[in-house]
């Protein structure tokens, strides 16, 4: 039972910029000086843009608009009052040629339902509605107002900001993301330096919203200019504090930037804010000031493009929905000169390789990668783990690697669970330093996955197996009520019985309860064994067909709902008759024959149900047609 | 303009996909393998020095027949044999066994536990990464029962003896047992002041059971002038070779370190105890295999303790029982029993020595109340 | 002599008694509450209610293996339940009996609905009741509930239902490893 730092005890450490340090962690090259020269530049707005409807955890919304919309920047496409839905934007005015599923900027690639808008260049904005006097709005209004935005956190998961901001909770630390520990990226650094002003009035938002006794905004030290930019916009806020964090994978992510900042650790099974931590990242920041001060939902987002294979890596305002392609070709990609062509969403250690390049951005990108050939290493084989722990040394979280891929490898979940498999945050830290080249996080992905299938398949069966048994209860009692009638009946028989002969009334009585009885055991059959009336229905249906021609004339007097039961009845005699045949080897004309036989037998009949006799007549045709083929299957 | 978009969607579309991470440190096991063998060369040159050429014909012998051994096993377990081999793990094996063997042992000494090394230890556990116990540790202990006196007959260091055996010579003595001029290693070893000479370890404890006391022993011929510093020189250029793998972080600093304070310890105890009959620890750790193994041999990761604390016992533990077993066992030295032993423990060692993952066994709440 | 031997056997025979008093006491004291042993192996099988096993149902089948029938019979649950059972059992895993059927992709059910009659026959196949309809109405499968049991294809008279496999989604959708000549690295072309 660890026992973490008080506040005092933290404030005190801050103020004399002691932090603590969290296990493991790598140090791969940075890079991030290719993109971070040059000031964000704006893309020119793309033709088409493809808008998928869910980019973030949480809940589907239901679309509002329909292909053939003309539709303004800022304008909602989706709506929906589930709480962890977001809707999302049409980040630039056009009309709506297609709402189809493309293919997603997931690692899957498998396509998902997306507006796909082709713009009209004139980048129209709906109105505004802007909340000046944020101070004096309930909070509620704000909460809402960063819902109707459509923000969900733009540093990782994507997990939507409002929700995580309607905490009731008491938070001690307001922890404000700028660390960008992922080599390559420079999205936060660029938009911390040219928009520090604007982040910094996100955070007066949040903290009006959620009072934390302190705001800590924690930068990498390996973004002076950024730590300086934010230090100045910051300074006359006497409870924010800006930190400087040593340069190390994964300082950035949340549970080690809660680490290095506070010493407490997120429980396993908890939040950060039952550690007295929420945090946002710095795009959030800026997303917030832009949904609340100017009114702007979040259609635009700085993605870092960047890369050995492009000519002018940097970072850009791309519109939510731009198509990948279109973001690297503006920072000069030449795929002809690409013996690898490969382009990654996210960093090295974290992002996904694109299976197309109309994936869009959507609101989680923080960048685009498209290395040169020599640039990342490709990994060729997996060699054997030699179990030299340079995995255990490095990863954040003081899991053991080493033991969960053998039991991940070997499929034994159980054990790999033991060994906390669920509590790693696949930062890739493992797979980094592995010496025999392992793609660790892989094995736990998939190990993971399979658990939370086999979870799945286990609730299910639970669930199956509770219905088949209440079934089984089921039929079980109405059994039991069936002969308990009959057994009632029987006994009523009996005892008018006995009083027969005394008078005639009796007699009368006991005539009635026995009609009663009939009644009532016919009532029961009806009700409870459908399958019994069904073979009923089959057997006097069997009597029918043994003399086809009459049928006709028969049916004629009945109502067309009985025409068509006696139909259907028919048509499915024939079809075993003619399976039967078929089973003693008639070839195939004569089933074509009987069948063309039940047709005419079905036009013969009152044209009341017409329709659904031939579809009967239809359905009947194919079952056949299947059951001869597959007849003849067997036969050859 | 759109055509080409179109175009480039296209060839990105035939892109690769792989899973994260996408960045990769450039040190493959076999460049790991290598770091190790070139860290042993100090250690070997002083040992060639003082101990002249046997240890370079072993250690070559040693390696050509570790990559032969690897190379059919691996065939004859129809398993990839060039990627095995490149990754050079059999003859670091090979390598280091040679190390530990005596100088001018006979070629079929080396060529036996070498084979038995890389077959039988390694790969019919299931081949790298699989094996339970140090591969060339267990070669070792299996010579040292098989053939006793091949693998305690060592020479005394070359500038004691009194005829400095050349290069031919060598070759001629462990390829044949005589030198060229006819001489075996017996005579050799007589040679000077007509002592049977072995290791210092051996020496004391020979000595120790004619009932003289360890400072008689350390008195005695071997250890005087340079020749006596040979040993320790020799344990230093492997400690050398050893700070050079920490630093370069092949190897953690838990078993070195932990290894040579339980060794310290436990012959500091014994020294303590009874100064007379146990000499102490300075003598253990420049004299014998201690610094090999530490940085060395019981660092070996495959059949090491995995987890810091784990690592931090298990050294403890070798250190101890090679003290123990030096003092106490009929064999002077003791890393390869010690390193055996601790190969059998390491699967319950690592397991109650897991380290505790973040956000486990913590208190869901510690704000301070207001 | 003979007095040595009987206090032996004696002392043998007192220390027998008294490790059968031991243990007798500690297997009444200790003894551990478990599930019977058909419910633990009615828990490891898929609950699909098929039938393929030659049983009418998951716990006829669990019945059966706690009375000694084999374990490689249920094709639903496949090499992975084959091996749970074997833990359980203390037995040796064997592949799945081929006479029972093949391991085979998650299904459900579909009925083409324009097609369907009303008969209700499925409904009353149905293991799990997750077929909806009424007599002459059209019916329906709730997806949720289908188990994939394939109970309900060979009744329907006009053979209206389909089995298919549930469609992959971003959020079913697994890492794998591609099945490449190459090894198990995940390295896949997309054309």
């Amino acid at each position: 039972m660890s026992v973490f730092a008080d506040f005092d005890t933290i404030m005190e450490r801050l103020a004399s910029q002691r932090l603590w340090d969290f296990p493991g962690g790598v140090r791969p090259e940075g890079q991030k000086a290719l993109s971070n020269k040059h000031a964000i530049e704006t893309m020119p707005i793309p033709q088409k843009l493809f808008i998928p409807l869910k980019q973030h955890i949480g809940v589907d919304a239901d679309l509002v608009v329909k292909v053939g919309d003309y539709v303004k920047r800022g304008q909602a496409l989706t709506e929906s009052h589930n709480p962890f839905a977001l809707p999302v934007h049409a980040s630039s005015s056009g009309t709506i040629i297609e709402i189809a599923p493309k293919a997603s900027s997931h690692p899957s690639g498998i396509e998902e339902l997306t507006v796909v808008i082709e713009t009209d260049g004139k980048d129209d904005t709906v109105q505004y509605h802007p909340i000046s006097d944020y101070l004096n709005q309930p909070h509620s209004a704000l909460i809402e107002a960063i819902c109707k935005a459509g923000i969900s956190g733009m540093g990782g998961a994507g997990f939507p900001t409002h929700v995580k901001s309607s905490n009731v909770k008491p938070i001690e630390f307001l922890i404000i993301n700028g660390v960008e520990c992922e080599p390559y990226i420079s999205a936060d650094d660029r938009l911390m330096r040219e928009h520090a002003w604007q982040i910094r009035q996100g955070i007066d938002i949040l903290a009006h919203l959620l009072s934390p006794k302190q705001v800590l905004i924690a930068v990498e030290d390996n973004k002076p200019e950024a730590l300086k930019t934010i230090s100045i916009a910051c300074q006359q806020q006497t409870n924010y504090q800006v930190i400087s964090i040593p340069t190390k994978y994964p300082a950035g992510g949340e549970k080690q930037l809660i680490q290095v900042l506070t010493s407490r650790e997120v429980p396993s099974d908890g939040l950060p804010i039952d550690v007295g931590c929420l945090m946002y990242n710095v795009g959030t920041c800026y997303a917030i000031s832009d949904a609340i001060i100017e009114g702007k939902p979040l259609t635009e987002r700085v993605v870092t493009v960047t890369g050995k294979a492009l000519s002018q890596p940097k970072n850009i305002w791309a519109r939510i929905g731009t198509p990948v392609a279109d973001c690297i070709s503006a920072a000069g990609y030449d795929r002809d000169r690409q013996v690898n062509p490969n382009i990654i969403m996210g960093g090295p250690m974290m992002g996904f390789t694109l299976r197309s390049g109309q994936c869009p951005i959507i609101k989680t990108t923080n960048c685009l990668l498209a290395p040169a050939a020599k640039e990342l290493p490709t990994i060729e084989q997996e060699k054997p783990c030699i179990r030299c722990s340079a995995c255990a040394d490095a990863c954040p979280v003081s899991l053991l690697p080493q033991q969960l891929f053998w039991y991940s490898k070997s499929k034994d979940y159980d054990v790999a669970e033991e060994y906390n498999l669920f509590d790693c945050i696949e930062c890739g830290a493992c797979a980094y330093v592995c010496p025999s080249e392992i793609p660790l996080v892989h094995y736990y992905r998939m190990a993971k996955a399979d658990i939370r299938q086999q979870q799945l398949d286990k609730e299910k069966s639970e669930k199956a197996r509770i219905r088949f048994e209440s079934r089984k209860a089921r039929l079980l009692a109405e059994k039991k009520a069936r002969e308990e009638k009959h057994r009632q009946a029987a006994a009523a028989r009996k005892n008018a019985m006995k009083s027969d002969g005394s008078n005639a009334k009796d007699k009368i009585a006991a005539a009635l309860a026995r009609a009663k009885a009939k009644k009532a055991q016919q009532a029961t059959i009806d009700k409870s064994a459908n399958d019994k009336s069904g073979n009923d229905q089959l057997a006097s249906n069997q009597s029918v067909t043994n003399n086809p021609e009459q049928t006709p004339a028969n049916t004629k007097e009945n109502t067309p709902d009985k025409n068509e039961k006696i139909a259907a009845a028919i048509a499915r005699a024939k079809a075993k008759k003619a399976q039967q045949k078929m089973s003693s080897d008639i070839p195939l004309e004569k089933s074509a024959e009987s069948n063309e036989q039940v047709t005419d037998n079905n036009n013969n009949q009152s044209g009341n149900a017409l329709s659904k006799k031939e579809k009967i007549a239809a359905a009947v045709a194919r079952a056949k047609a299947k059951k001869a083929a597959q007849q003849k299957n067997n036969d050859s | 303009m759109p055509k080409q978009k179109r175009q480039l969607n296209k060839k990105i579309m035939t892109a690769k996909s792989s899973s994260s991470p996408h960045h990769h440190i450039q040190r493959g096991t076999g460049a790991v393998m290598r770091i190790v063998m070139f860290a042993c060369i100090p250690g070997i040159a002083l040992q060639t020095f003082f101990f002249g050429y046997g240890i370079l014909i072993q250690v070559l012998l040693a390696m050509a027949t570790a990559v032969i051994a690897e190379a059919t096993i691996l065939e004859l377990r129809k398993k990839p044999v060039e990627h095995a081999l490149k990754d050079c793990s059999a003859l670091v094996a090979g390598l280091l066994l040679a190390i530990c063997l005596p100088p001018l042992a006979p070629w079929w000494i080396v060529v036996i536990g070498t084979c038995f090394a890389v077959v039988i230890v390694k790969q019919l556990y299931g081949g790298l990464g699989y094996n339970l116990f140090n591969p060339a540790m267990a070669a070792y202990v299996m010579l040292l029962i098989s053939f006793p006196v091949q693998m305690t007959s060592w020479l005394p260091p070359a500038v004691l003896a009194e005829q400095t055996i050349g290069l031919k010579d060598t070759v001629y003595i462990i390829l044949t047992g005589y030198t060229s001029n006819g001489y075996n290693l017996d005579q050799l070893r007589v040679a000077a002041d007509g002592l049977t000479m072995a290791t210092p370890l051996d020496h004391v404890k020979t000595a120790l059971t004619q009932n003289l006391t360890v400072e008689e022993a350390i008195n005695s011929e071997i250890f005087r002038g340079s020749s006596g510093i040979g040993w320790s020189l020799v344990a230093l250029g492997y400690l050398i070779g050893g700070l050079a793998l920490l630093k370069l972080k092949i190897i953690n600093w838990h078993i070195p370190l932990s290894m040579i304070m339980g060794a310290v310890l436990c012959a500091s105890l014994l020294y303590l105890i009874d100064n007379s009959i146990y000499p102490g620890p300075w003598f253990h750790i420049v004299n014998g295999s201690l610094i090999v193994g530490a940085f060395f041999i019981a660092t070996d990761p495959v059949s090491a303790s995995t987890t810091n604390n784990g690592r931090l016992i298990f050294g403890f533990a070798i250190g101890m029982w090679t003290i123990i077993i030096r003092t106490f066992g009929n064999y002077p030295d003791a890393i390869a029993f010690s390193v055996i032993l601790m190969n059998m423990a390491v699967p319950l060692i690592d397991y109650y020595t897991r380290p505790r993952t973040y956000g486990h066994k913590v208190k869901a709440k510690s704000i301070s109340k207001e | 002599m003979i007095t040595y031997v009987s206090y032996a056997i004696l002392a043998v025979a007192v220390l027998a008694v008294l490790f059968g008093l031991i243990l007798g006491y500690a297997s009444i004291k200790f003894k551990v509450q478990s599930d019977p042993l058909v419910d633990q192996i009615d828990n490891l099988l898929p609950q699909t209610q098929c039938g393929q096993c030659g049983y009418p149902g998951c716990k006829p089948y669990a019945e059966a293996i706690a009375n000694g029938d084999e374990i490689n019979k249920c094709p639903p649950g496949g090499e992975a339940t084959i091996k749970e059972l074997a833990d359980l059992m203390g037995v040796e895993a064997k592949p799945l009996d081929a006479a029972h059927g093949v391991e085979d992709v998650k299904k459900v059910a579909f009925i083409r609905e324009d097609e369907c009659i009303g008969c209700t026959k499925c409904i009353q196949a149905c293991p799990v009741d997750a077929i909806l309809g009424a007599a002459k109405q059209m019916h329906t499968v709730i997806i949720d509930e289908c188990t994939g049991c394939d109970l309900c294809v060979d009744p329907c008279p006009v053979d209206c239902i389909d089995m298919i496999p549930l469609a992959e989604t971003s959020q079913n959708w697994k890492w794998k490893f591609n099945q490449s000549g190459t090894g198990d690295i995940p390295i896949r072309t997309v054309q």
